[in-house]
């Protein structure tokens, strides 16, 4: 019936065109849910109270900009971790700490639209160092480190125009990707006529560098490209290690309504860069500097400390048109791909075309032969274009409409995620035939495979991230919740497990085994580690300074008490930083502080930890100050009290407690 | 709750009782078996430290410096050494109890507040446990030192 089903929808699809397609997508609606017996359901997903799930779930925040973190199977939130967007409940861009990390070159930018996390590789696994996400809107990457799961570095990627096919790790974690989603004009601040689209844009693929030991990132080169969309990438594993896959979409070069404008050509293209290839050409000067501007934000302490902003003034580009040897091809690949995913052995390159009617799937051993052999179809500004069969491993025939997203289970079968009809069809690498598929409620963009995108899964769970809601929970008005959706792919056939409410607008999605990182992950900040420059090392120390018009409060904070808890002398026009230290060392035993009238938020510090808030008085008199967070049975008490007099006023800087 | 706060009462009325009677010997032991600890336990706290430790009468310098540094920056937020604060004064700490006792309520405090009547008996006089500030056994030890010498000395 399913298979009657397509054929009647690739009918539509190819009889009426663009606009069938359209009117489907807002009348489609799946047919039937299957799921185990519910009861059973239940049980796969049931986590005790007190036990721990398996695996660690990193979900993106899309349009919340953050990044959330889930148990699996429990779906139980364990966390958020802010990464592009200020964070009250945590000071997160509120800090002075970590206001440097929002710097771009377009000034302070305190939101974005996070889309993919990748976890950091080691020989293709997943090896739970650090999490990278990319800032979809104003191009930036951000390294969060999974000790702390606190973000530890932004970096601004010039020439690039929406980061969206980002940010996606090589084998060993040798570079991180991005791309430009939009083509636009690469030299700083041009400003020319948008019709000039074909003469003066271009496209950029970015290859920033980390540091193996810090894991600092670094924009080592981009290569400039023909001015098309590119839209998602993926490193290549095993075999193709040494290769990284762009899709493009906008091979007609549109500027303007690019929903029918770039839909016209049969075939867009994956671009194949050889990265080894590339960085050798760097290396041996067949780059060329650029003028460009952009942040590279980091902590400057190995613990604690303020993140601090470099900014660069250059980039390295590859230009193919300037060199003469070939580290980038392109192949056809039907029509308008969005998603491009390479199994566990590397070998097979699969395209999700948003508008295409099959499963392109691409041989990474049939490349390297069209490459020896010269099977070539054309040159695009200096890119070998492939040809289609020579690449082509199979197509995917009836996979539904709308494939976007494929990942693999590493026992010889793909899953991709349809959009438009609204399900996951899982098929197999070996025949390219369809085995079984299911309805995802509703409108799938992404989904994950626990350990997707690794040398080696663990097939057991599969999450897909839906687009709405719509009846699937309590209503909340004309907005739910983005849903996320748990399958089973233990057995033959793919089972529905549960859904759940995630925050923002979930794309992809990452996990790694619980045990793999659990031993790893910090209790405490300690305190004989703590290198903030403004921390509170021994009680004593406990002091207000005025520098000028600065005043500097160092206050120490456990249960359940602040010192200093009187503070008089701060006058109007004074700019009044707290830096606050949490003294205990006790696992979870959070102080906050906050203090009335203040513009910013309040502080929330861990054990061990110390945050800097500023804040400048807008009236006289007096200011209590509180604990934000139930530290223990005194918590109330913990408060104080800060005076603040006229500009002119001889009150002295004093500071006590109990006296 | 309550069976231990009785307890607790008992055991306080038999450390306050003056030494003597066999009949108080014996409620002693009584109540210690209940409570399931040693006669060493009783003594010198529940925690890693076990035995007794050989410590010299001379106080070991480099240690009680050590042992303020760890002071200064994880004790002192709440004990003063004259003069209660969130917790007991320090100052004389080394008098009223054994180096053994002062390592494991540093490093055991939690274990303390819960199975120790003595422990127990902080928590109802000062209304919060003390918290375990990840102090080694070596820096738990020279904060003995410093205790030490600060009782000597002051």
């Amino acid at each position: 019936m399913n298979k009657n089903n397509n054929k009647r929808l690739r009918g539509i699809l190819l009889g009426a065109g663009f606009v069938a397609l359209a009117a489907f997508l807002f009348t489609g609606c799946p047919s039937e849910q299957r799921m185990l017996d519910s009861g059973d359901a239940a049980q796969k997903v049931y986590v005790a109270p007190g036990d721990h799930d398996e695996f660690y779930g990193f979900f993106s925040g899309g349009y919340s900009g953050q990044l959330s973190v889930w148990g699996l199977p429990s779906a139980r939130m364990l966390k958020v971790i802010p990464v592009f967007s200020q964070d009250p409940e945590t000071a997160y861009g509120y800090s002075e700490e970590t206001k440097p990390l929002f710097n771009t070159s377009y000034g302070f930018i305190p939101w974005d639209d996070s889309h993919h996390p990748h976890i950091s590789q080691t020989d293709g696994n997943a090896d739970g160092r650090w999490i990278f996400i990319n800032a979809n809107n104003t191009p930036r990457i951000a390294r969060i480190d999974l000790e702390t799961f606190q973000t530890k570095e932004i970096l601004e990627l010039p020439n690039t125009g929406g980061n969206h096919a980002s940010s996606y790790v090589t084998s060993n974690t040798e570079y991180v990707i991005g791309a430009t989603r939009f083509s636009i004009p690469y030299e700083k601040d041009l400003d020319v006529p948008i019709d000039s689209y074909s003469d003066e844009f271009r496209g950029s693929l970015s290859f920033i560098e980390v540091d193996q030991e810090t894991g600092m990132m670094e924009v080592d080169f981009q290569i400039v490209v023909p001015p098309y969309n590119y839209d998602l990438g993926r490193a290549g594993k095993g075999i193709s290690s040494d290769w990284v896959f762009f899709t493009t979409y906008n091979t007609e070069e549109a500027h303007t309504m690019l929903e029918v404008n770039a839909s016209r050509n049969d075939k867009d293209f994956i671009a194949a860069v050889n990265w080894k290839k590339a960085a050798e050409l760097v290396r041996d000067g067949h780059g060329k500097t650029m003028d460009a501007e952009y942040y590279h934000n980091h902590y400057n302490g190995k613990k604690q400390g303020y993140a601090v902003s470099e900014v660069k003034n250059e980039v390295t580009v590859l230009d193919t048109r300037e060199i003469d040897e070939n580290f980038i091809y392109y192949l056809p690949t039907p029509k308008s791909p969005h998603g491009v995913d390479v199994d566990p052995t590397g070998e097979y390159i699969v395209g999700g075309g948003k508008l295409a009617t099959v499963i392109p799937v691409h041989s990474f051993s049939n490349m390297l032969e069209a490459i020896e052999n010269d099977d070539i179809d054309d040159y695009i500004d200096g890119i070998p274009v492939l040809n289609y069969d020579a690449t082509i491993a199979g197509e995917v025939e009836n996979p539904g409409l709308g494939p976007l997203h494929t990942e693999f289970d590493g026992k010889g079968y793909a899953y991709t995620s349809v959009y438009i009809s609204s399900e996951i069809v899982k098929w197999s690498l070996e025949t390219f035939e369809v085995v079984d598929r299911i309805d995802s409620y509703y409108s799938i963009g992404h989904l994950m495979i626990t350990g997707g995108d690794t040398v080696d899964p663990d097939a057991q769970y599969m999450v897909g991230l839906t687009k709405t809601a719509k009846d699937r929970y309590l209503p909340t008005g004309p907005k739910q919740n983005h849903p996320a959706q748990l399958y089973d792919i233990s057995g033959d056939k793919m089972e529905l497990l549960l859904d759940f409410p995630t925050i923002g607008e979930p794309h992809y999605a990452q996990s790694i085994k619980a045990d793999k990182i659990v031993d790893q992950i910090a209790k405490i900040y300690e305190m004989e580690e703590n290198d903030h420059p403004d921390a509170l090392l021994r009680m004593t120390e406990n002091r207000v300074e005025r520098r000028g018009n600065d005043v500097h409060i160092y206050m120490g904070a456990t249960r359940s008490h602040f010192r200093p808890d009187n503070i008089e002398g701060v006058k109007l026009g004074d700019d009044v930083y707290v830096h606050l230290t949490n003294m205990e060392q006790e696992w979870d035993v959070v102080h906050g502080i906050a203090i009335k009238g203040s513009q910013s938020t309040e502080l929330l510090v861990p054990p061990g930890q110390t945050k800097t808030i500023k804040w400048t008085p807008t009236r006289t008199g007096i200011y209590p100050f509180y604990c934000t967070a139930f530290c223990s049975a005194l918590h109330q008490e913990m408060q104080g009290y800060i005076r603040v007099s006229g500009p002119d006023s001889n009150v002295e800087l004093t500071w006590s407690t109990n006296e | 709750m309550k069976p231990l706060l009785t307890i607790f009462f008992a055991l306080a009325l038999t450390f306050s009782a003056c030494s003597g009677g066999d009949s108080q010997q014996e409620t002693q032991e009584e109540e210690t078996q209940e409570q399931g600890l040693s006669d060493f336990e009783l003594e010198h706290g529940i925690g890693p430290i076990t035995a007794r430790l050989d410590i010299s009468d001379d106080i070991d310098d480099d240690l009680r410096v050590r042992g303020q540094e760890i002071f200064e920056m994880k004790c002192e937020m709440c004990h003063n050494m004259e003069g209660r604060m969130v917790g007991p004064a320090l100052g004389d700490v080394a008098d009223r109890r054994s180096p053994e006792y002062i390592m494991n309520m540093i490093l055991n405090p939690g274990g303390m507040a819960k199975n120790h009547p003595e422990g127990e008996k902080l928590v109802q006089e000062y209304m919060s446990v003390m918290p375990f500030q990840n102090v080694s056994e070596e820096d738990a030890r020279a904060l003995v030192e410093y205790l030490r010498d600060y009782n000597m000395n002051n």
